[in-house]
């Protein structure tokens, strides 16, 4: 089958869906841009990763029977997020596992190497790097920790990066060292992940870059947010947005990163 | 004779010791994170550590394979333990030392106390050893007024400034030079204070202290970092020396070695022995490997013993994903590469097994009701796992554990908030109506917390730990799956 009558579902992530749907919206662009047909399942809502990586293994049973369930038709299912891929390729055999079900585990074997991070997806399988982006800004890319360490992306979307006309793409100092989001993390260790933010943000402005870019928005949110809260005057995009502008069509729009109601 | 590390009838006991503080992670995470000096020094030397063990590391084309070798042969040794117990026990006797079984810390303490006791001595020498810190021995000594003196350097240095270790391998990795020479002029008898920081300045003080203290010390005690079935052998490896002049010294040799330490055959420590000093202290090759088979004449101690220990491993044992921890060689890479361990440092964890290893093997150790902040001490970014040089899949062990935590919490009368609000999100993921009325709510409260702002600065509890630092995204009053509706129709699920 050719790459170009592939069946692709889009699986948006339950946080892009809520919190941040121009990531999704830049998704689909992007994929349509390159000759694509995308689905959206409505019937799609989490992986599980929240509830699995605080310990309610038993809770994401049903998400991960909803999750075969919805995409398991497709020939290729891509996610704008590293970390909820992550979660379906690394650990829903492990929540089948738990369920005792073989018949999950089975569609979960059939189902999880089909779905791919963005970055992967167009690299690996649509074999492209050049995607036809304009994206006038100095950027920085942060490598987020399960696009790095469980996906091992690699080189994949900084490949993509530098084919994007106009761009400044500048390395990020100490760029494998986490963020400090971590999920709950965030929360439960606030201060631990705050210290870990402080020399991310440092990093990041060390770039002197107008925009810091990731695979995954959760990253991205924190870092965003604590840049925000400075006022640092540096914001936080998702590859997706960048990789979908062009000069015809910017599809991010340029916001204030401080806000325009303080 | 006693199975250990068999499955038997009875539930496998959980371990005591130097394991847990009662402190959560992250009240004690909060103090240290403010103490300026441990950051500075914890950021130099990790950072330094780091480079060294990936430069070495990189000189090795065969070095995955070893670590795949690492692994291998410590798994075939906790699936035959034991068997492979009993031929160490077997082989160490006819070599003509005595071989002793200790359930748990306290049993230990009692044996090594008695052994020592028997020779009539008030002073031992101590090779530096996780294990005797992990049982506090040194206070169970004290506490029948034997001395035990640390003869490792670092290991000395928080002996004498009345501190607790911080790191597997730098147990004084927290403290600088001029606050070592602080330690020495105040602690350390005939120290003047003209002492000066220079690190040469400060081994030869401690160089002329414990000189004295081998030259007449009649009884060692130290760990193992191996102990070869085959041939019931135990290995130490170190970078001073001082574990070899504690090992061939003194007239009794007494060693606690916990049942995982063993490797089946001497062949198997060809991969350990490239394998630990690499990722521990970034060195091709430690300094001194002292190996030793029982007592030999006229060579090196005449009355040697070891303390087989438990203390809660078989309970690892017996737990299907944990059990892989118990391949942990303690280099310590893992710690020097995360991202938590560096910023809080060791005394956070309130264990002597601090970083990512010790936020798994403590709470197996003692089970996850003695230790239930431990597990996430993490933000799962994986550096630990990439650094093992066992390949310990760390983030899965400590997800694993998280899910212990969780389950043993299930039968309580009153749900905590956190389970209310995992049990809330469950129900609204398992229908896309429900999941999709609650993305309108979501925004609606976004639009009321954010007062027509683009950000919010301020969430009400638990998500004002995430507002004290960082500002919150809005929620848009349109999802995607909202646009998609709007601006392409729903199509037919496949």
């Amino acid at each position: 089958m050719g790459v170009d009558r592939l069946r692709i579902a889009l699986f948006i992530t339950c946080f892009n869906d809520t919190v941040f749907p121009e990531t999704g919206k830049a998704t689909v662009r992007l994929l349509e841009r390159l000759g694509h047909t995308v689905e959206f399942p409505f019937a799609q809502t989490c992986c599980g990763q929240l509830h699995f990586n605080t310990g309610y293994q038993a809770e994401c049973v049903p998400l991960v029977r909803r999750f075969v369930d919805v995409f398991q038709g497709y020939d290729a299912v891509v996610a704008p997020s590293g970390s909820c891929v992550g979660m379906v390729r690394d650990y829903h055999a492990r929540v089948a596992e738990v369920s005792g079900d073989s018949g999950l585990r089975a569609a979960v074997a059939q189902t999880a190497p089909r779905v791919h991070e963005l970055s992967e997806f167009l690299v690996d399988v649509l074999k492209v790097t050049d995607v036809g982006a304009y994206y006038p800004h100095r950027v920085t890319y942060h490598p987020t920790c399960h696009s790095l360490r469980l996906l091992r992306v690699g080189e994949k979307p900084l490949a993509l990066l530098r084919a994007v006309r106009g761009i400044d793409l500048v390395e990020l100092p100490g760029a494998e060292e986490c963020c400090g989001f971590g999920g709950t993390f965030a929360v439960k260790n606030a201060d631990t992940s705050v210290a870990m933010l402080a020399d991310k943000v440092r990093h990041v402005l060390d770039t002197g870059a107008e925009v810091c870019t990731a695979g995954d928005n959760s990253c991205l949110m924190h870092i965003g947010g604590g840049l925000s809260r400075l006022r640092a005057g540096t914001r936080t995009v998702h590859l997706a947005e960048i990789l979908a502008s062009t000069e015809s069509a910017v599809v991010e729009p340029v916001r204030n990163p401080l806000g325009g109601g303080w | 004779m006693t199975f250990l590390g068999m499955p038997d009838a009875r539930p496998p006991q959980h371990g005591a010791g130097h394991l847990a503080s009662g402190v959560p992670f992250p009240k004690a995470a909060r103090e240290a994170l403010g103490d300026t000096q441990q950051r500075t020094n914890l950021r130099r030397a990790t950072t330094t550590i780091r480079g060294k063990r990936a430069a070495v590391v990189a000189e090795l084309p065969d070095w995955e394979e070893l670590r795949e070798a690492g692994r291998a042969i410590k798994e075939r040794t906790l699936r035959h333990l034991p068997a492979l117990l009993l031929r160490f026990e077997e082989e160490f006797t006819a070599a003509g030392g005595t071989v002793h079984w200790a359930r748990d810390a306290y049993e230990a303490r009692r044996i090594v106390t008695r052994l020592v006791r028997a020779t009539g001595e008030r002073e031992v020498v101590k090779v530096k050893s996780m294990v005797t810190q992990e049982i506090r021995l040194n206070e169970a000594l004290e506490r029948v007024g034997i001395a035990a003196i640390e003869t490792d350097l670092a290991e000395l240095i928080v002996q004498l400034g009345h501190d607790e270790p911080s790191h597997i391998l730098v147990p004084a990795i927290h403290k600088n030079r001029s606050e070592i020479r602080e330690i020495f002029v105040t602690e350390m008898p005939g120290v003047d204070s003209g002492l000066s920081d220079e690190p040469r300045e400060l081994a030869m003080a401690a160089r002329r202290h414990l000189r004295e203290k081998f030259l007449s010390a009649k009884v060692a005690i130290s760990g193992a970092n191996f102990a070869v079935a085959d041939t019931g052998t135990l290995c130490v490896v170190e970078s001073e020396g001082n574990g070899r002049m504690c090992l061939t010294l003194p007239e009794t040799l007494i060693s606690i070695v916990g049942i995982e330490k063993l490797v089946p055959t001497w062949a198997d420590l060809e991969v350990y022995l490239q394998l630990l000093p690499r990722s521990s202290t970034g060195e091709r090759m430690n300094p001194y490997t002292s190996l030793w088979t029982g007592a030999h004449d006229g060579d090196g101690p005449s009355d040697v013993h070891v303390v087989l220990l438990d203390n809660g491993r078989s309970a690892v044992l017996a737990d299907e994903i944990g059990r892989q921890s118990l391949a942990c060689i303690r280099c310590s890479a893992c710690l020097n590469v995360c991202p938590v361990y560096e910023r809080t440092g060791g005394h956070a964890y309130g264990s002597v097994y601090p970083g990512p290893i010790g936020a798994i093997l403590s709470p197996m150790l003692t089970g996850v009701e003695a230790n239930p902040t431990l597990p996430y001490a993490s933000s799962l970014c994986g550096a630990c796992y990439d650094v093992c040089p066992v390949k310990i899949n760390i983030p899965e062990v400590l997800v694993h554990l998280r899910g212990q935590v969780v389950d043993s919490r299930r039968g309580r009368l009153v749900p905590t908030a956190e389970q209310l609000a995992m049990q809330a999100m469950g129900w609204i993921f398992a229908d896309p109506q429900r999941y999709e009325a609650a993305q309108r709510l979501a925004g609606l409260g976004s639009a009321s917390v954010a007062l027509g702002a683009d950000k919010i600065r301020a969430l009400p509890p638990p998500l004002s730990a995430w507002t004290s630092a960082r500002d919150a995204p809005t929620v848009p009053a349109e999802s995607f799956r909202a646009w998609w509706r709007r601006t392409r129709g729903e199509e037919a699920a496949p």
